[in-house]
């Protein structure tokens, strides 16, 4: 069965705003909508009927079963459009395009958008896990007075909802404890955090003001930039925050602020991909293929704490998706990193330079080795634009697959972290 | 924004109140809507020598006109139509009283005027001198017309009825397309203008750009290209982007952000039709601001800013298409003015010095473009067209603008779009170079 490459043609997302900032009241259904809207709108897709839509949401109430398709139901595509939701942690943005993109390359679709949305804001919130079970017990007792029976069992503290929390399950810690303690581990300093960062702003607001950004980003509900992006930020004043992680730690060992950390944030991505025929037959500029990819998972519950950290999975599918492509670390010419943390970034790095490491833990016989930094985010990332989880990789594509069609060609790689130890990486050629 | 008044003196109440009094009575126009007949009511067609002209009879009856002659006897018309282009001496103008007289009161609402003449040539003064009467007589059968209708002349070149972009002017004029274009002259001239292939859908297969199309005059522009059959791409600035992207799922176009503005908007606009045209048929110069200030308070960036996006880019985007492989063959460029560059603004010179730059620059660029595989350039001059921009305005303010013009009414949109709409078909090509004012005849400026 021959295979062939799927192709990126651009992408669409409203910028991202600060939790309980201007998208407070946005669903992510109404989010997830504007977008594929805009996506729409951009490429002339009124009444088309892609091959499929693949979206999710990590934080999604229980009512948005179905979100990804009510939200097609809800644009401007056609109604005969099919469409699944997909939930991989802050891998789904990507995830969603890698799965479309294959079905792509396995000649089953011709065109797809792959999309993700998060909202903080509008945060699902559960009813009290005791009331629940007793209202349940209630709904199954079969008489009066086994209804009352259960009804006896409601206590005024099952009042107090449930409420979402950005903690793993296994561990009862949130990612930013987690990534705290990998840090300390790989010894990644405040200043380097503090550069990424400052870099990251300075990176995202200059792509801005050349009009990158302008193909890609639709405003939303009158926020027409990315809302936590601080064009004037640096190391200086980066320097001043407090550590807002690990402050159990001893000394000077926090060293995650809010300023290299990303905030809670609410928005949407979505890309269009279809196979290079469907392209040209819609007169759409291909502007970059997705090549392959690669998911892997740590044991960050029982392994190594250095070596298992929560977010260190993308450290080990590399080298998997670089030996099926018979590549080398460096032969990319522009890397994206998400930037859950910039100690994230930092740690992936440290790993792939490590030598001991790379042979212990990635049955390599030498260390991968390390990259030209300049080519490294270079249109900004995580820290100043915003994590809306579930839409972060569609971001990331979309402008990754844009920077290579302007660079006139090359190769880039991603690589996304994501809760429960998991980690996806692609390959994106022109 | 509604207009009340105009609601008010068309209920039978306000109007025999409006009438008693003596107060303005702006009547509903008729406007374009698919399937309507061209005319409220028959056209009676006259000439200032003898017969009309046997092609003119035939083109009036092709576009769907019910033509009567001079001897019929009827009191209701559509439109009274007067070939006056054999008229050679101040006598012979005495054939438009002879017309006219006593059968203007007989015009039904929104009936239509039209007097087909030729423009001075420079040939002969006494010829000259009566042609240019026409243009005197039509500007004020315009402002005596009551009821929504309204007076234009056709200035043609060749003798009535064959001149290439008559037929298409017949259907706008005629039609509620010209709603609200009143008392104004529009000179047909000889450029390849080819009658297309469906009426209903004249810019079929055209590719159009219309800037700033998020909202108001520019997007109800970019939804009469599409209605009448052209694929849309509508710009406006990023930061307009959330309106732009409603407008273009509407109407089934494209969006581009773009700042005309901008250094590089040229170069980024071709490199967008390069990538996903085959070559731009029809350009709507629409994107404008205003900055409004006394020139005596006037600060450089209020200034420069009106400057640069009002009349630069308009000048470097031409340039770069003429210059370029994006512009097709008999493509149609329409810039927007205003009345305000005829007629000048309190507090608007800079906007005023745009907009009476835009009608330099098409009727010098005329030529250029001309030669460019016959394509055509010319402007749009709205009057007091009613958008978020005037509902902005002091009512008082609004109410008396509203009121100053033959019309008694401000314009829509839509209004603006027809006129451009027509100025983009393949059948005005005739058309190069002029300023169309839509404007109901507005009592200010030229």
């Amino acid at each position: 069965m021959s295979t062939r490459r799927a192709a990126i043609l651009g992408g669409n997302r409203i910028p991202f705003a600060r939790s309980n900032g201007p998208y407070s009241h946005a669903s992510n259904q109404d989010m997830l909508t504007a977008t594929i809207d805009g996506l729409v709108a951009r490429f002339g897709l009124q009444g088309e009927r892609v091959g499929e839509v693949a979206a999710g949401a990590v934080l999604k109430h229980s009512r948005d079963f179905n979100l990804t398709r009510e939200s097609v139901l809800g644009s401007r595509l056609s109604p005969y459009t099919p469409a699944y939701d997909v939930q991989q942690a802050c891998g789904t943005g990507l995830e969603t395009a890698i799965l479309v993109a294959n079905k792509i390359a396995l000649g089953q679709i011709e065109s797809a958008v792959a999309g993700g949305v998060d909202t903080t804001s509008d945060a699902p919130i559960a009813v009290n896990e005791g009331l629940r079970e007793v209202l349940l017990d209630v709904n199954r007792a079969k008489t009066v007075g086994g209804r009352l029976k259960a009804l006896s069992r409601l206590r005024p503290q099952q009042i107090v909802p449930s409420i979402p929390a950005n903690s793993e399950p296994r561990t009862g810690m949130s990612m930013g404890e987690h990534q705290a303690i990998t840090t300390l581990e790989w010894g990644i300093s405040r200043k380097d955090q503090d550069e990424l960062a400052a870099a990251s702003h300075q990176h995202l607001a200059a792509a801005y003001d050349r009009g990158f950004f302008d193909d890609l980003v639709t405003p939303f509900l009158g926020l027409t930039r990315d809302q936590n992006l601080r064009p004037d930020s640096t190391v200086e004043k980066l320097a001043t925050l407090p550590p807002v992680f690990g402050r159990h730690l001893a000394g000077d060992a926090a060293t995650m602020t809010a300023g290299n950390s990303t905030p809670l944030t609410d928005g949407a991505s979505t890309v269009l991909l279809a196979s290079d025929e469907w392209a040209a037959e819609h007169k759409l500029p291909v502007l970059a293929h997705l090549v392959d990819a690669e998911t892997a998972a740590v044991d960050y519950v029982h392994g190594d704490r250095k070596a298992d950290g929560l977010l260190m999975a993308p450290v080990y599918a590399l080298p998997r998706l670089l030996a099926r492509n018979k590549l080398s670390l460096q032969d990319f010419d522009l890397y994206e990193i998400h930037e859950a943390f910039a100690s994230t970034v930092l740690c992936t790095l440290a790993a792939w330079e490590d030598a001991a490491f790379c042979r212990q833990y990635l049955g390599l016989d030498d260390a991968l080795g390390s990259i030209d930094r300049t080519k490294l985010n270079v249109n900004g990332s995580s820290l100043a634009a915003g994590h809306p989880f579930a839409a972060t990789g569609g971001r990331i594509l979309a402008s990754l697959a844009k920077q290579l069609h302007e660079n006139g060609g090359g190769r880039g790689l991603i690589s996304i972290c994501a809760a429960g130890g998991q980690g996806v990486v692609a390959i994106l050629e022109v | 924004m509604p207009d009340r008044y105009l609601d008010l003196v068309n209920s039978p109440l306000g109007s025999a109140v409006a009438s008693r009094v003596g107060l303005p009575r702006p009547a509903v126009l008729r406007r374009y809507q698919a399937g309507d007949p061209l005319l409220p009511g028959p056209l009676l067609l006259g000439s200032t020598s003898g017969a009309a002209p046997a092609e003119l009879v035939d083109l009036l009856k092709s576009v769907g006109a019910d033509v009567r002659d001079a001897q019929t006897d009827d009191d209701r018309w559509g439109a009274l139509v007067l070939d006056a282009t054999e008229i050679r001496t101040p006598s012979d103008l005495a054939g438009l009283r002879t017309f006219f007289a006593g059968r203007l009161r007989q015009l039904l609402p929104s009936g239509r005027v039209l007097v087909l003449g030729r423009a001075p040539d420079g040939a002969d003064i006494a010829t000259d001198a009566s042609r240019q009467a026409l243009d005197g007589v039509v500007r004020s059968i315009a402002k005596e017309l009551q009821r929504g209708a309204t007076a234009n002349l056709l200035l043609v070149d060749e003798p009535a009825g064959t001149g290439t972009s008559v037929e298409s002017a017949l259907r706008f004029f005629l039609s509620g397309k010209s709603a609200y274009v009143d008392g104004q002259p529009v000179r047909l001239g000889s450029g390849e203008a080819p009658a297309p292939a469906d009426w209903d859908h004249p810019l079929a297969g055209k590719t159009a750009l219309v800037t700033g199309a998020a909202r108001g005059i520019g997007a109800a522009i970019a939804g009469v290209l599409a209605r009448d059959g052209a694929s849309v791409i509508v710009a406006d600035l990023a930061q307009a982007g959330e309106g732009l992207a409603k407008v273009a799922n509407r109407l089934g176009g494209t969006t581009l952000h773009l700042d005309v503005a901008s250094p590089d908007a040229p170069e980024r606009l071709l490199a967008h039709l390069a990538a996903h045209t085959e070559g731009l048929d029809i350009l709507i110069h629409n994107a404008g601001i205003t900055r409004d200030k006394l020139l005596a308070n006037m600060k450089p960036d209020q200034w420069d800013s009106v400057i640069a996006v009002n009349l630069e880019s308009q000048l470097r985007i031409n340039d770069a298409l003429l210059g370029s492989r994006q512009l097709r063959d008999q493509a149609r460029v329409v810039c927007l003015s205003s009345t305000t560059g005829l007629s000048g603004n309190r507090g608007q010179t800079n906007y005023a010095a745009t907009k009476a730059g835009v009608i330099g620059l098409v009727r010098s660029a005329a030529a250029a473009f001309a030669s460019h595989g016959d394509s055509t350039i010319n402007a749009v001059a709205p009057g007091f067209i009613d958008t978020e921009m005037t509902a902005k305005m002091p009512l008082a303010t609004r109410e008396v603008a509203r009121r100053l013009s033959s019309l008694q009414q401000a314009g829509l949109p839509v209004d603006v779009a027809e006129a451009v709409a027509w100025l983009s078909s393949p059948g005005a090509g005739g058309v190069n170079g002029q300023v169309l004012r839509v404007c109901g005849q507005n009592l200010v400026g030229a």
